[in-house]
């Protein structure tokens, strides 16, 4: 079935040169790099700094994979770095293994600890995660001091070995700078997948995330693990590094200088991690002095940190990079792409959507009360009620943002009533929200390509190309392909409704809801939605809506069910049900 | 039986200083929606005042502590005005940070200062503690304890009677509401800043004399009372003591019969077990975010 549609969607190249070719000059970049980090001679005190801020640089990328991308807190990198340097440490000295094998064991045993640590508190607010990771962090830093047996306690370890390749200590910081280079191309690409675009709809939007399909709890466990396992790589390079290690290099404290460098340089992208860091360890040795009072030099992170939050939220990097986009968003016209295909799923059934008994109670409140719905295929039908008659929790048990508390909902077929939002998504929900949520720290064409990368949409080809390509379909059907690299904020009330409607249409869900997309809109806008429901069913698509604005309902749609103290109180054909006597008296009151 | 009892009276003892700090967190989280990440320090900060004051210039008891409380609302007042209120319309995210470095400053300026020597403070007592039986009641928890108790009575007088309670209470459930009734939203704020550093900083003063004052102090108080915050489920007072308690006593029996080293950690497996199985904690935290 997908063979036949993807020959409909017709790929001109956005992108004229393949990704490599065009990230060329990076990999040469850093070959140079690389080049001279082996040839030229370096003092062992400038060795040890640019090993210092090689190897910290690599810890400092994964915050910015975890806070910047996706934005949850880490307070306990330092932990994490230094299950690498420990598994080095130990490994080679003590036990006498491989440093390759001490090295991924270090990222991946930092890998579990953080997806387990993550997977435990990020279903929960962001405070938690805050506070469990300081938490861990202590935890880690009593073990590294008391379990002497293991860890050699306070003394630490000494005599680290490095691998036989790179015995030399000019040749391992090559090595080093090379992995770094290569880590850093990994984070800079990330954002532009579909799992780096995961985390930046979570961190932008967790609902809005969540009903587009993306399984909000997993991104952020892959964000933190991603973080912790960078941290364990950089760690264990570290160990190699400077041959010895103890328990005080990990401490809490160390974590918020990882912190600070992460905010200083820029939290979003890898470069200004980079920029950050390598300040962050010239800064103090240029302050030596600093180091004689115990205290201060810390302090002075600590005010740094409100500082920075304060006055340069985006760091130094979001700084000048920000200027940096806006003239390259103006220069970039977007292509002229075929019109959009919807093709909505079925299985042959007359009903797209059959609810029966649902019931949703909020303690003693009974919101939504036994309420069946059948929405035929291929029609507009409208759910409408006076306030508080239980339309919107309604739409958010359907969509799966409420557990119903009874009932069954059934898509095409399928029993979506246990399923978690992204899910339903999947199945084939597609939905939009009466208080606009839209990505708003992305373009229009990034938050309608996130619809567009649903599980299960048959509609997009393989590779980035044709997600855009079907993103900019969706975008100029309502309108707005020729603003599509333009930020949300920069879209009119009206606009940005439109371009949730096209973030659910590039998805080609098998039914749409709409959460009264006339609300706020002016009468020309409303004329617009108007043709703009028409277009979209017209190819096939059934819709839901939920509106206040009779004119709207009563001509969009072909079919009405109306809702009265979470219980419905009407059914049937549209001019029926608005002359039906318990509608009219719900609306204007009974004589 | 008598270590028993004994340990289960000093795990209350240091159980409330835990629910005083806890009750920090719990009145600032429902005031602005945010953990205050430097709750901690404020007892260390007031610790330190009262060793300034009684110690080092030798001047009366009661005259020091009230001094370090009078410090204490004004590093509150400071606080709101430099570390949260510029970020008020920001996220959760860059206000949990703006915490976390004011706790990193005031940990490390005092650090500057008296340098990392632990200092001690004299107890407020001539008596050390009373023999009851078979177990022996030190004065300084009984202290602590009978303070906990009253500042319980108060605050919930405090919020349940009186207006400025109420006042309070309604900015902390609906901020335009309670602005457009007239209510003052950032003195609201003020006022609990100030109270709440206040709190914080009675507990590091009760507790100072049973530990060391140390600059740590600060941050393993805050991690203990976080913990008995969640224990007890987020944002409840009721559950902010009960945890507090709770985690008091299970540290104190931990350390008793598993591991001293340790100590400081079986906070967090609580912590984690509590995260895992129960979440919203023993009395439920009311999170839901209106679609």
């Amino acid at each position: 079935m997908s063979a036949s549609e993807n020959i409909q969607v017709p790929a001109p190249a956005i992108r004229s040169k393949p990704l490599l070719l065009r990230h060329l000059p990076y990999f040469i970049g850093v070959a140079i790099v690389v080049a001279l980090a082996a040839r030229m001679q370096f003092d062992g005190y400038v060795h040890n700094i640019l090993m210092q801020a090689t190897t910290f640089s690599i810890a400092v990328f994964g915050l910015s994979v975890v806070l910047g991308l996706c934005g949850q807190i880490n307070l306990a990198q330092a932990a994490f770095f230094g299950f690498g340097a420990y598994a080095v440490g130990i490994g080679t000295t003590d036990w006498h293994l491989s440093f390759w094998l001490c090295l991924v064991a270090g990222s991946v045993i930092a890998l579990l600890a953080g997806a387990f640590l993550g997977a435990s508190t990020l279903r929960l607010g962001g405070h938690y995660l805050a506070m469990v990771t300081i938490s861990f962090q202590q935890i880690v830093t009593l073990v590294m001091i008391n379990a002497i047996w293991l860890t050699h306690g306070p003394d630490g370890v000494s005599n680290i070995g490095r691998p036989a390749l790179f015995q030399s200590s000019q040749s391992y910081l090559a090595f080093c700078v090379a992995a770094l280079g290569i880590v850093g191309y990994l984070v800079w690409h990330l954002p532009d997948t579909r799992l780096g675009r995961a985390m930046r709809a979570v961190r932008d939007n967790e609902l809005a995330a969540g009903v587009n399909g993306i399984d909000v709890f997993r991104t952020k466990v892959y964000a933190f693990a991603v973080c912790a396992a960078l941290g364990g790589l950089a760690g264990g390079l570290f160990a190699g590094g400077f041959a010895y290690v103890s328990p005080d290099q990990f401490s809490f404290a160390e974590s918020i200088v990882f912190l600070t460098m992460s905010l200083l340089g820029g939290v979003a992208s890898p470069i200004g991690s980079a920029i950050g860091t390598g300040l962050l360890i010239l800064i103090p040795e240029w302050l030596r002095f600093l180091k004689s009072v115990p205290g201060l030099y810390l302090a002075i992170y600590g005010l740094s940190v409100i500082l920075i939050i304060r006055f340069m939220p985006d760091g130094i990097w979001g700084f000048v990079s920000n200027a940096f986009t806006r003239l390259r968003a103006r220069a970039k016209a977007p292509p002229a792409v075929a019109a959009l295909q919807l093709r909505p799923a079925t299985t042959g059934g007359n009903i797209v959507l059959e609810v029966t008994g649902l019931s949703k109670h909020f303690g003693g409140l009974k919101a939504v009360d036994g309420v069946d719905i059948a929405v035929r295929r291929g029609g507009v039908h409208a759910l409408i009620g006076p306030n508080g008659s239980g339309k919107t929790t309604t739409l958010n048990v359907l969509s799966g943002l409420y557990k119903a508390t009874s009932g069954k909902i059934v898509l095409d077929g399928t029993d979506i009533t246990n399923m978690a939002p992204h899910q339903r998504t999947a199945a084939g929900l597609g939905r939009t929200f009466q208080n606009i949520r839209l990505f708003r720290s992305m373009t229009a064409l990034e938050n309608v390509e996130i619809g567009a990368e649903r599980p299960g949409n048959t509609m997009i080809g393989k590779g980035d190309d044709a997600l855009t390509e079907r993103a900019m379909e969706a975008l100029t059907f309502v309108g707005l392909g020729s603003r599509a690299n333009e930020l949300i904020s920069s879209f009119s009330y009206g606009h940005q409704r439109l371009i949730e409607i096209a973030r659910a249409l590039a998805s080609n869900p098998t039914l749409l809801l709409l959460d009264e997309p006339a609300a706020g809109l002016n009468s020309t806008e409303k004329l617009e939605l108007h043709e703009l429901l028409k277009r979209i069913a017209a190819q096939g698509l059934t819709i839901l809506i939920i509106d206040h604005d009779m004119t709207l309902v009563s001509e969009a749609a072909q079919h009405i069910t109306v809702l009265n103290f979470g219980r419905r109180i009407a059914d049937g054909e549209s001019l029926a049900v608005l002359r039906h006597p318990d509608v009219v008296s719900a609306y204007l009151g009974s004589e | 039986m008598d270590l028993f009892l004994q340990l289960l009276f000093t795990g209350i003892g240091i159980g409330a200083v835990y629910a005083l700090v806890a009750l920090g967190f719990v009145l600032i989280f429902r005031a602005t929606n945010v953990v205050n990440f430097a709750q901690g320090e404020f007892s260390m900060v007031a610790a330190y005042l009262m060793v300034y004051f009684a110690v080092d210039l030798g001047w009366p008891y009661w005259l020091s502590f009230l001094l370090a409380l009078a410090g204490m609302a004004l590093l509150g007042v400071i606080f709101n005005l430099g570390v949260y209120y510029p970020l008020r319309h920001r996220s959760y995210l860059p206000v949990i940070i703006a915490t976390i470095g004011a706790s990193i400053l005031l940990a490390n300026s005092v650090l500057a200062i008296y340098g990392p020597q632990p200092q001690v403070l004299p107890g407020w007592f001539e008596t050390p503690g009373i023999q009851l039986g078979p177990v022996y009641l030190d004065s300084q928890y009984l202290l602590i304890i009978g303070v906990t108790i009253l500042l319980v009575i108060f605050n919930f007088w405090f919020f349940e009677k009186t207006l400025l309670g109420k006042k309070l209470q309604a900015t902390s459930q609906d901020k335009e509401m309670a602005s457009l009734l007239g209510i003052s939203v950032s003195t609201m704020i003020m006022i609990t800043f100030i109270y709440s550093a206040v709190l914080g900083g009675l507990a590091g003063l009760l507790v100072a004399p049973v530990l060391f004052v140390s600059i740590q102090m600060g941050s393993t108080i805050a991690l203990k009372a976080f913990a008995a915050t969640i224990i007890g489920g987020f944002g409840d007072v009721t559950g902010a003591i009960i945890g507090g308690l709770a985690l008091g006593v299970i540290e104190t029996f931990g350390a008793a019969y598993i591991s001293v080293p340790y100590k400081d950690g079986f906070a967090f497996l609580v912590l984690i077990a509590f995260l895992i199985f129960r979440p919203q904690g023993i009395f439920g935290e009311r999170v839901a975010e209106k679609a």
